[in-house]
């Protein structure tokens, strides 16, 4: 009895800021998605109407944004992988010490800096008479300028940290034996990182890779700074936000499903389980 | 134009008034005038004691010390700021009933009056607001509704056509250079990010396809609205990017992604550098008038009606005007001082035949603000929408 007290009082706070703030927030969010707008003062109405997702279903500009956006988050995913496992490999296993906390810090000091910093930063780089178009315009190459190319290497740039950090430390856990064995066996590099180091740091990638689309999928900033006329959800979301916010909630809905589907799909491949 | 027009409803309005007798209607009995259902508030008769603060939602530089100080001292009222950087954010905030005084711009203050989220205004309890507020900024749709006062001016601007001399070498007469698919700048043009662009598609067409019969950009039927989104559209092809951050349309014009767009004044002298030139074209544009707004149920109308009678005063009114970088409501601000009178010369603040040329910010409503009534209009909310598909 007494063990049990102690176990409530100890869940207590976890359970209500759980139950209490972030679940109930949820559910209203979704509640609000059913909910109507006066048309003339945008005042929110409680109600019960699938107009909104009707809405979201029938606007071409929905669609289209929300593929939009799927793409970029997968853009910026597949970037993060591709950067971050022949860095995590060579951080772990080939520089030396001195070098390999040198690189720790480069990797992890943009979350040093704050977000709007970043953009702002990126921004700079990017327009046109900036540092990218100066340093390689001498030779004949001219940057994307504010597109949707600059917005998938902007987030890219945002969230990098958060992959090439678990990769860097699931590399770091490889025992080297395996590498002896397997070049013992006559495997190349090349085919030691396929068969051996991929399948053991699949699950850290999986795991970098949630907060890489994730984030990329709600993120709208980067869209509004670095992105020209690039037009992401979280834009229709934040421009709806104050007109009509039972619209954007239905819409926040979109971003979820992606999310959610992207779980599942990860879980069948047992990954999350390993994680 | 317009505000011709727009007096004449207005004249209208309070003649049909007082003939029937009613002093303070809402269910519009004007005769061809504009009325407006909006909730019945009681107006404030006379002032009372001062409470202790007032709370106001202002645009940045609109409520700083350097003028609240003596009005603290002055009223004994502190003033609490919080600035917003949107209309909707502000009809947002005001609808959470904490704040006492808005400075609201035309797309935000039919929203607010018809929201009953505002009071309407005693004039006799402002006595600063006198024969010295601009032609142009009395008695206008966005504060003025069934002839009842629900504003009173703060300052007014255009939305220009900014240009970059060293790329633009001739100066732009019209906005064709921004709209038109052949435009010789495609892909160096900077547009407004908001749904109230929409307006500034259609002060093109009107100008440029008569046969729509668009009388006021702010009055769309759904085929207008059509057309209009038709033409932003044509324009997404050709933009480098959209701006609703100030710091954004700035550091856009000087890093050399844009050449050429819509601007403010204000904007145009922040990039500090003569080759970055305004033309109010031969269209005619968009702007955007400020005025101070109550709330419905303030907590302390008596600091707030002395708030706004404090900026109203010459010099108070033309600090905010030269803070912020726009025409002064107060015209009498302009023979203060040499300064003063420079400022008001490069805002234009008293050249009604400049601003004759601008369509200020109105929101959109059902009920066709120019008259027609053979058909129902676009409301704000179907603005919203359109403007979603323009950027696809």
């Amino acid at each position: 009895m007494n063990r049990r007290a102690q176990l409530s009082a100890l869940l207590a706070l976890p359970m209500l800021w759980l139950i209490g703030i972030y679940i109930f927030s949820l559910v209203m969010l979704l509640v609000t998605a059913f909910w109507v707008t006066d048309p003339f003062t945008s005042k929110v109405k409680p109600g019960f109407t699938l107009r909104n997702f009707e809405q979201i279903i029938a606007n071409p500009a929905y669609a289209s944004t929300s593929i939009r956006t799927l793409g970029i988050a997968l853009a910026v995913t597949v970037l993060s992988i591709l950067i971050s496992v022949p860095l995590g490999i060579f951080m772990a296993k080939v520089a030396s010490p001195k070098l390999r906390a040198i690189l720790a810090v480069a990797i992890t000091l943009p979350l040093w800096a704050g977000y709007l910093v970043k953009i702002l930063a990126m921004r700079i780089t990017f327009t046109e008479e900036g540092f990218f178009n100066s340093m390689l315009g001498p030779l004949g190459i001219s940057g994307p300028g504010f597109s949707i190319v600059t917005v998938v290497l902007t987030l890219t740039y945002l969230w990098l940290p958060y992959m090439a950090v678990p990769v860097y430390t699931a590399i770091r856990q490889l025992p080297p034996n395996l590498f002896d064995a397997s070049s013992d066996l006559g495997a190349g590099a090349g085919f030691t990182i396929r068969t051996v180091v991929l399948p053991l740091i699949k699950p850290a990638i999986i795991a970098g890779s949630i907060f890489t689309f994730s984030l990329s999928l709600g993120d709208y900033i980067a869209a509004k700074f670095v992105g020209g006329s690039t037009q992401m959800i979280g834009s229709i979301i934040a421009s709806n936000i104050n007109l009509n916010p039972p619209i954007a909630a239905a819409f926040s809905l979109v971003p979820i499903a992606f999310v959610v589907i992207y779980l599942v799909s990860v879980q069948r491949t047992g990954a999350l389980e390993r994680m | 134009m317009r505000s011709k027009i727009m007096t004449g409803a207005a004249f209208l309005a309070v003649a049909a008034l007082a003939l029937t007798g009613c002093s303070a209607d809402a269910d519009g009995t004007a005769a061809g005038g504009l009325s407006i259902d909006v909730p019945d508030i009681a107006m404030l008769e006379e002032l009372g004691e001062m409470e202790s603060e007032v709370n106001i939602v202002a645009w940045s530089g609109f409520v700083e010390p350097a003028w609240t100080d003596g009005f603290t001292a002055e009223t004994g009222c502190t003033v609490n700021r919080r600035v917003a950087g949107t209309s909707d954010e502000m009809v947002q905030l005001m609808r959470t009933g904490d704040y006492d005084i808005v400075s609201a711009s035309g797309d935000a203050s039919l929203r607010l009056i018809a929201g009953g989220d505002v009071q309407p205004i005693n004039l006799d309890l402002v006595p600063n607001f006198g024969d010295d507020i601009v032609e142009g900024m009395k008695g206008q749709i966005y504060d003025t509704i069934n002839g009842k006062s629900y504003g009173v001016p703060i300052g007014r601007g255009a939305n220009i056509l900014q240009y970059n001399s060293d790329v633009v070498t001739e100066e732009p007469t019209s906005w064709d250079v921004a709209w038109e698919a052949d435009s010789p700048y495609a892909g160096q043009i900077i547009a407004y990010d908001a749904p109230i662009y929409i307006a500034d598609a259609a002060v093109y067409l009107m100008a440029h396809e008569p046969d729509l019969g668009i009388t006021n950009p702010y009055a769309l039927d759904q085929t207008q609205l059509d057309a209009a989104i038709d033409l932003l559209q044509q324009q997404n092809k050709i933009v480098s990017e959209y701006w609703a951050d100030p710091a954004a349309q700035i550091t856009s014009f000087a890093g050399g992604t844009s050449a050429l767009g819509t601007s403010w004044e204000i904007l145009r002298k922040l990039t500090d550098d003569d080759k970055f030139k305004s033309v109010l074209p031969e269209e005619g544009s968009t702007g955007w008038s400020d005025a101070w707004m109550i709330a419905a149920e303030s907590k302390s109308p008596n600091c707030a009606y002395a708030w706004v009678d404090y900026t109203s005063e010459a010099e108070v009114n033309g600090a905010i005007a030269t803070n912020f970088g726009m025409a002064p409501a107060n015209a009498a601000f302009c023979e203060t001082s040499d300064e003063a009178a420079a400022h008001c010369e490069y805002f234009n603040a008293t050249d009604e035949e400049y601003f004759s040329n601008v369509w200020f910010w109105t929101t959109p409503i059902e009920q066709c603000i120019d008259g027609r009534t053979d058909v129902t209009c676009t409301n704000f909310q179907q603005w919203t929408d359109a403007w979603l598909s323009v950027k696809g």
